[in-house]
């Protein structure tokens, strides 16, 4: 039993570890061709690093049929964008100073950040 | 493929068939058009490209790939994108099928779900026997284990994937809840199956139907969210339908139907009775009514002759007419009107934040608690334990519903700012919602609010040794370089009597004052008694005058020649029909209504009398109208402001919310909170009739998804347990988690049926 309670403990630290505490590395995007693919519950690449001070225009293919996946939120830009079943669109992000920019669907399920240095 | 192609004189292109449509970046000047349709007819295969520079969309006719025109067009220095579809009905109509699509999958994977599902839970009910005690059973259950894996391949393969994805990606989602849920479940059942050595005998109890019809149910929950999500965009989709196709181009030669997003500036544009008018533009020929409720909610159709506006997506009644378009593409008003909608649609009034910030922090958060119930019952629990904990932590898994929670703040906002829309009022975002669902004072501004801004001069009371003749001619005269409303009444007036107009110097406007210039070598003044007493005019003997004028809701206004006072001239600004109305269904939900005016004491009491108003600022210079805000903000109200938009700017800029009245069809609708498409104070109840209707939408929803999902998770960890000996079942947990989202949604669209009292 002893056993089994340790275990259970250390799932439970296992995924406080790995949903909240791990910082995952930052993918660097070439805005002129990259794209972000919406599919199966998640943005890939869901990190984004990009320069202060610049415009930049994003682009987003969604792929997952789920409603969920039709939105795309940038809260602190003030930008919403519908993204049609397989069709790019493109968001123009204006020039943005240092720091962390989240977007998210309309649930937050599929999240990912934009990190500006 | 055929092609039909049909060059127009100004050597654009209709046709059928083989039509590329890109979208161009980095073209900042004119003369890149000529350049990319160079680069474009240099490709083979290509007709002909023509370029649309202000929407900056080239429509390329030919026999080549998206990908060749795109290559060339990034060799000439620019970058393009290919346009999903040409018009926003195009997307719409596309998301549609999409959806309905989605929506035939998920059905077809309910069916097959709960087609295993239902025949195992009702054998498990009428023989109370899911276990496995012999080898006959072993490999009755075993058929029915992989039978399982092929239905969670088939119609739950979404959510495994889903939450693998997620898992990488170090985030976890609805899928990963289902995915963690139904796989232990059949994991688990798979180990009695085959290893039942391996379990406490009490314990070899098999959960296959529970696998099974979870996934069937929460299938058929999203089926039903989606069907239910298509109609919280109605509004949008009917206001994106009121863009025509095509618009029927007039040239010296002949007249052709052309599509709409090859219309050009000043294109001249015939539009017949019973057609819609394609853009915005000016009236050039002809005279008409115009239905323009579509967009401002307005039921009369309005009268419109040369030189008159016309705005694109209204109807043309009677008669036929030729115009020229002045704003096409993304600059229409319709155009901003969809754009505007659409974005406060999405955006979230603060009150969804909380809920934010738990959905992000909801699924692990869960998957914590499953542990933990788990381990309890391990520990604690009667025996078979391993039953009970597996039981618990699927059910609390199950149970656990993030969408709902997520889905309560967004889906209200979107059926609330459309059914706003549809009454004529524009919201801007989420937050301006919020607030005007709390306004305690609407402050309103007097002049083209409360009364028709379109004042008209009465009386005129001769002070001196002159004529009303005389005395019109030079009030007009030195009105003609102001464009106050009451200076356009003088000219009107003037106008009116065929009085021509002198010439003026040194013309000067005292803002908050009136107008000084000389005219016939005479210096004119024409303003308020601030005005006068400041350049020293005598104005002493008049009062009973301004009295009785004021007295009667008119403004007088002093004019003097060559610093002596020659004459009143009184003007009256008539009070819109329905201000009264208005103004009373505001009181009656207990707001009170502060009235603001540049007029005199006298006549704000008697407009203020007139409308049953019993507050108002009198004598307000137009700067002045923030700081009276600001005042009754100081007082602890919550205050929207009520002005045309642009001389209010800075007061409906200081006021918790400004409403901008009647510039529905003009470009600066972004600049206030709330726009009222239409000139109707009924405009601000119904905003704020809505507004409270959303709000409490959301709070019903939120209270909804709160109360079952703190409800939900520990009857699910089985608390009932110690006191009634209940658990819940994994299958009426998964039917729950399916339609709470489901509830919420339609909850949302209960909105729909909203009705505002001012139509």
């Amino acid at each position: 039993m002893l056993l089994v309670n340790v275990l259970g403990i250390g799932l439970i630290g296992l995924i406080i570890w790995w949903f909240w505490l791990y910082k995952p590395t930052k993918a660097t995007m070439d805005n002129s061709k990259s794209i972000i693919i919406v599919d199966n519950g998640v943005y890939e690449p869901a990190n984004i690093k990009l320069k202060e001070n610049q415009p930049t225009i994003l682009r987003f293919l969604r792929k997952d049929a789920s409603p969920c996946a039709e939105m795309v939120l940038f809260p602190e830009l003030d930008i919403s964008e519908i993204l049609p079943l397989n069709k790019t669109v493109e968001i123009s992000l204006p020039a943005l100073k240092v720091g962390e920019y989240s977007f998210h669907c309309q649930m937050q399920m599929y999240r990912g950040v934009l990190v500006v240095e | 493929m055929g092609q039909s192609i049909l060059k127009t004189e100004k050597g654009r292109i209709q046709q059928a068939l083989t039509r590329h449509q890109l979208l161009i970046e980095g073209a900042g000047c004119a003369s890149c058009v000529g350049k990319i349709e160079d680069a474009l007819k240099q490709v083979s295969g290509v007709e002909d490209a023509t370029m649309n520079f202000a929407q900056r969309v080239v429509v390329v006719l030919g026999n080549v790939t998206d990908e060749q025109l795109i290559n060339a067009i990034e060799m000439a220095g620019y970058r393009a994108q290919v346009m999903g579809s040409s018009t926003e009905k195009e997307a719409l109509d596309e998301k549609s099928k999409a959806d309905f699509k989605h929506y035939k999958q998920l059905i077809r994977n309910m069916t097959i779900a709960l087609g295993l599902g239902i025949p195992l839970m009702v054998y498990g009910f009428w023989t109370g026997d899911m276990t496995v005690s012999s080898t006959s059973e072993q490999i009755a259950w075993l058929l029915v284990g992989l039978l399982t894996l092929g239905i969670m391949v088939f119609s739950g393969k979404h959510f495994y994937i889903g939450a693998w994805k997620s898992l990488l990606h170090h985030s976890a989602t609805m899928d990963t809840l289902i995915a963690l849920g139904t796989g232990a479940a059949w994991l688990y059942s798979m180990l009695v199956v085959l290893f039942p050595g391996s379990v406490p005998e009490m314990a070899r109890h098999v959960y296959f139907e529970a696998t099974t019809m979870i996934i069937g149910l929460i299938n058929l929950g999203l089926a039903l969210e989606l069907r239910a999500r298509g109609k919280t965009s109605e509004a949008i989709k009917r206001l994106i339908g009121l863009q025509p196709k095509t618009a029927c181009v007039v040239s010296s030669e002949k007249e052709v139907d052309i599509p709409i997003e090859q219309v050009q500036l000043n294109d001249i544009i015939r539009v017949r009775p019973g057609e819609k008018i394609p853009v915005d533009g000016v009236v050039k020929e002809g005279h008409t009514t115009v239905d323009e409720s579509m967009l401002t909610g307005e039921p009369m159709p309005v009268e419109k002759g040369e030189g008159d506006d016309v705005v694109g997506g209204t109807l043309n009644k009677s008669g036929s007419v030729l115009f020229s378009a002045t704003r096409i593409g993304k600059d229409t008003a319709l155009a901003h009107i969809i754009n505007m909608v659409k974005r406060a649609q999405n955006s979230k009034p603060p009150i969804g934040r909380l809920a934010d910030v738990i959905s992000a922090y909801f699924v692990p958060t869960v998957m914590i608690i499953a542990v933990i119930s788990a381990l309890v019952w391990l520990n604690f629990g009667p025996d078979p334990i391993v039953a009970f904990a597996l039981v618990s932590a699927m059910t609390v898994l199950i149970i656990a519903c993030p969408c709902a929670l997520g889905l309560a703040t967004p889906m209200s906002v979107m059926v609330g700012v459309g059914k706003a829309a549809e009454a004529g009022v524009l919201i801007r975002n989420g937050e301006a919602l919020q607030t005007a669902s709390k306004i305690t004072t609407m402050v309103l501004d007097k002049t083209g609010t409360i009364t028709q801004g379109a004042p008209k001069v009465t009386d005129i009371v001769i002070l001196s040794d002159t004529n009303e003749e005389t005395v019109l001619q030079l009030a007009a005269s030195l009105e003609s370089g102001s464009e106050h409303p009451l200076a356009l009444a003088i000219m009107d007036t003037a106008n009116e009597r065929t009085i021509s107009l002198k010439k003026t110097d040194n013309f000067k406007a005292v803002i908050g004052h009136g107008v000084e210039a000389n005219c016939a070598d005479k210096q004119l003044l024409l303003g308020n008694e601030k005005l006068m007493r400041a350049k020293n005019v005598d104005i002493d003997g008049v009062e009973e005058e301004i009295r009785t004028l004021a007295s009667e809701a008119k403004t007088p206004m002093y004019f003097a020649i060559d610093h002596k006072l020659s004459a009143i001239i009184a003007i009256a600004d008539p009070i819109k029909s329905d201000a009264v109305n208005a103004i009373q269904r505001l009181q009656r939900n207990n707001i009170r209504v502060v009235m603001v005016t540049g007029d005199n004491q006298a006549t704000a009491n008697a407009v203020a009398k007139k409308v049953g108003i019993n507050d108002f600022f009198a004598e307000v210079l137009p700067e002045e109208k923030a700081e009276k805000v600001a005042f009754l903000q100081q007082q602890g109200e919550i205050v929207g402001m009520t002005g045309d938009g642009i001389n209010d700017a800075p007061a409906l800029a200081r006021a918790h919310v400004g409403f901008a009245i009647g510039t529905g069809t003009d470009v600066a609708i972004e600049s206030a909170d709330v726009t009222l498409m239409r000139g109707s104070l009924h405009g601000l109840a119904d905003a704020i009739a809505i507004s409270k209707a959303t709000l409490n939408n959301i709070k019903q929803n939120l209270l909804g998804a709160f109360i079952y999902n703190i409800a939900g998770i520990p009857i699910a960890a089985g608390v009932l347990y110690p006191l009634w000996g209940m658990l819940l079942n994994p299958v009426i947990a998964g039917a729950a988690m399916a339609f709470s989202s489901v509830t919420v949604v339609t909850n949302a669209n209960r909105l729909r049926f909203f009705k505002a009292q001012g139509n």
